[in-house]
């Protein structure tokens, strides 16, 4: 799961799809999962960088990280493949 | 390192120059302690969701009330409004603070009894009143306020029969220039439907008029509106004196302040547009000295008011059961209380502060409740902080009609916990049971015994 080479992502928790001219916030855990996607980091690397990061527990961040990616898919943000 | 706190991700369009339906952020702080007893612990002990009240505020309401009235017009006394909530500890808050009781059905009337508010302070409205509770509150000299016509004609034969002359008001609905008008309680003004009633009660000389009543409307944006109806009730008392030569001895204003609850639909908050007690107080009592009464017959003022009273004394606390994500990409949060206990979520957008620390981002989501039915929505939309099943959020300003509106539907209904001045805690309802739930059903015998095959 990637999210699109064009799109721009900021450190400060904006992304921008120059395609479509949208622009979007993104909370601080949200960006960390974001920049791991830039780097084309698979979901179990992505999981293991956040668990290692954050206080949360295994099942938690599975709902939420299927919920986030679901939200990215449907802003049309992700590189599906 | 240490690790960070955990937030769920989340992600959310930003929309410039637009109006979002969702509207902007508006909680920038948790409530984590209502008169100083943190929500934590208040949901440990007594379980979640939970109906919280405020002592203190409520007595700091009805004496600001009082002290408003009562320093533009000599004569007032309220009476607490049963029906907005009449849990007995909540009443004799009231009582306590020299509210008389006004009552609209028989089992209230007997609760303000049980109470110990003297008949004589017991206001008896109403359209539903029966042969068997006129006589009641005959005997025990409480002002009937007369709803209709065929009311009017049983309790006279009732005081004929009896030999007594009953203390009674009309009700009178009118023209506020507001809309709707309320016209199905009492008898109209314009029309002289009014003036055809005193004519009645006086005529026949068995009725004691005492009082003339009126309650123009609910949840009342608009002071003047009170001017009007005080100027109309005050006309209609000094046209007795005039014809009868008979001192009206009061006059009920009703209720219907509004509190400050957000209206469905309103484009600003309940917070920025709701009159205060002091802007009705002034039109009313200015309408009332300035109608032409002697100082001697000045009538008594009465005032019901309930809602402005105790909505923001009240808290409904609660905890989330679930998050899931609607098929329009909309979030959706499901809590544990609903409609069954949040029967005002119909007409406000009720305030909802998470109880725990939460992160700067915000997400747009409907807040659902947790009955399998449909209609059961808290919230359509409302801007929050990214919310964990298991946390919990406090709903403000739940007073007034939510405790005694409240429906054993689904789910059973919580424990009531009133926080005295001191800031301890009291059970004043117990949680409900299966077993109070079913003490009053029957089983017939052929039902008793089956095989289930």
């Amino acid at each position: 799961m990637r999210i699109k080479k064009n799109i721009a992502v900021s450190d400060t928790g904006f992304l921008f799809n120059p395609s479509t001219g949208d622009s979007y916030s993104v909370n601080p855990i949200g960006m960390d999962i974001v920049q791991l996607m830039k780097l084309n980091k698979e979901n179990d690397e992505i999981k293991k960088a956040i668990m290692n990061d954050y206080f949360c527990d295994d099942a938690t961040f599975e709902k939420d990280f299927y919920d986030f990616t679901m939200v990215l898919r449907n802003y049309k943000l992700l590189d599906d493949e | 390192m240490a690790k960070k706190v955990y937030e769920r991700p989340i992600i959310r369009p930003l929309n410039t120059g637009m109006m979002n339906k969702f509207g902007t952020r508006t909680e920038y702080l948790p409530v984590t302690h209502i008169d100083g007893v943190s929500v934590k612990s208040l949901i440990k002990q007594y379980g979640s969701p939970l109906f919280v009240f405020s002592e203190r505020q409520m007595r700091e309401n009805i004496r600001f009330a009082k002290r408003t009235f009562e320093t533009r017009y000599p004569k007032v006394q309220f009476a607490w409004s049963y029906k907005t909530n009449y849990l007995n500890a909540i009443c004799n808050v009231f009582h306590q603070e020299g509210s008389w009781a006004e009552v609209v059905s028989r089992f209230e009337y007997d609760k303000a009894l049980n109470n110990c508010v003297p008949g004589d302070k017991i206001i008896f409205n109403g359209p539903d009143k029966t042969d068997e509770d006129l006589r009641v509150a005959i005997k025990n000299n409480s002002p009937i306020h007369i709803d209709h016509l065929d009311e009017l004609y049983r309790l006279t034969d009732i005081a004929t029969e009896m030999k007594v002359k009953p203390r009674v008001a009309i009700r009178v609905n009118m023209d506020t220039g507001i809309y709707p008008m309320w016209d199905r309680f009492g008898f109209n003004y314009e029309t002289g439907q009014a003036w055809d009633a005193i004519n009645k009660i006086l005529a026949s000389g068995k009725l004691d008029l005492v009082g003339l009543h009126t309650h123009i409307g609910t949840y009342m944006l608009t002071p003047s509106a009170y001017g009007v109806a005080a100027a109309k009730m005050a006309d209609l008392a000094l046209g007795i004196k005039n014809k009868y030569d008979t001192v009206i001895q009061y006059i009920d204003m009703g209720g219907g302040f509004a509190s400050q609850n957000t209206l469905k639909g309103s484009f600003l908050k309940g917070s920025d547009i709701v009159p205060s007690i002091s802007e009705y107080a002034e039109v009313i009592c200015t309408a009332l000295l300035n109608a032409g009464f002697k100082n001697s017959e000045l009538p008594t003022l009465y005032l019901e008011t309930g809602r402005a009273l105790i909505d923001n004394a009240g808290f409904l606390l609660g905890s989330v059961i679930a998050n899931k994500r609607l098929s329009d990409g909309r979030k959706a949060t499901i809590l544990d209380f609903g409609v069954n206990l949040l029967f005002t979520s119909f007409w406000y957008d009720h305030k909802i502060s998470p109880a725990q620390e939460f992160g700067m981002h915000t997400e747009d989501t409907v807040l659902y409740g947790p009955l399998c039915m449909n209609i059961d929505v808290i919230r359509e939309n409302i801007s929050l902080p990214p919310l964990n099943a298991g946390d919990q959020v406090v709903v403000h300003h739940t007073g007034a009609y939510t405790v005694t509106q409240s429906m054993q539907f689904i789910a059973l209904r919580p424990a009531v916990v009133m926080i005295d001045l001191m800031g301890k805690p009291h059970v004043i309802k117990k949680k409900e049971s299966l077993k109070d739930l079913e003490k009053n059903e029957e089983m017939p015998e052929f039902l008793k015994q089956f095989k289930l095959v």
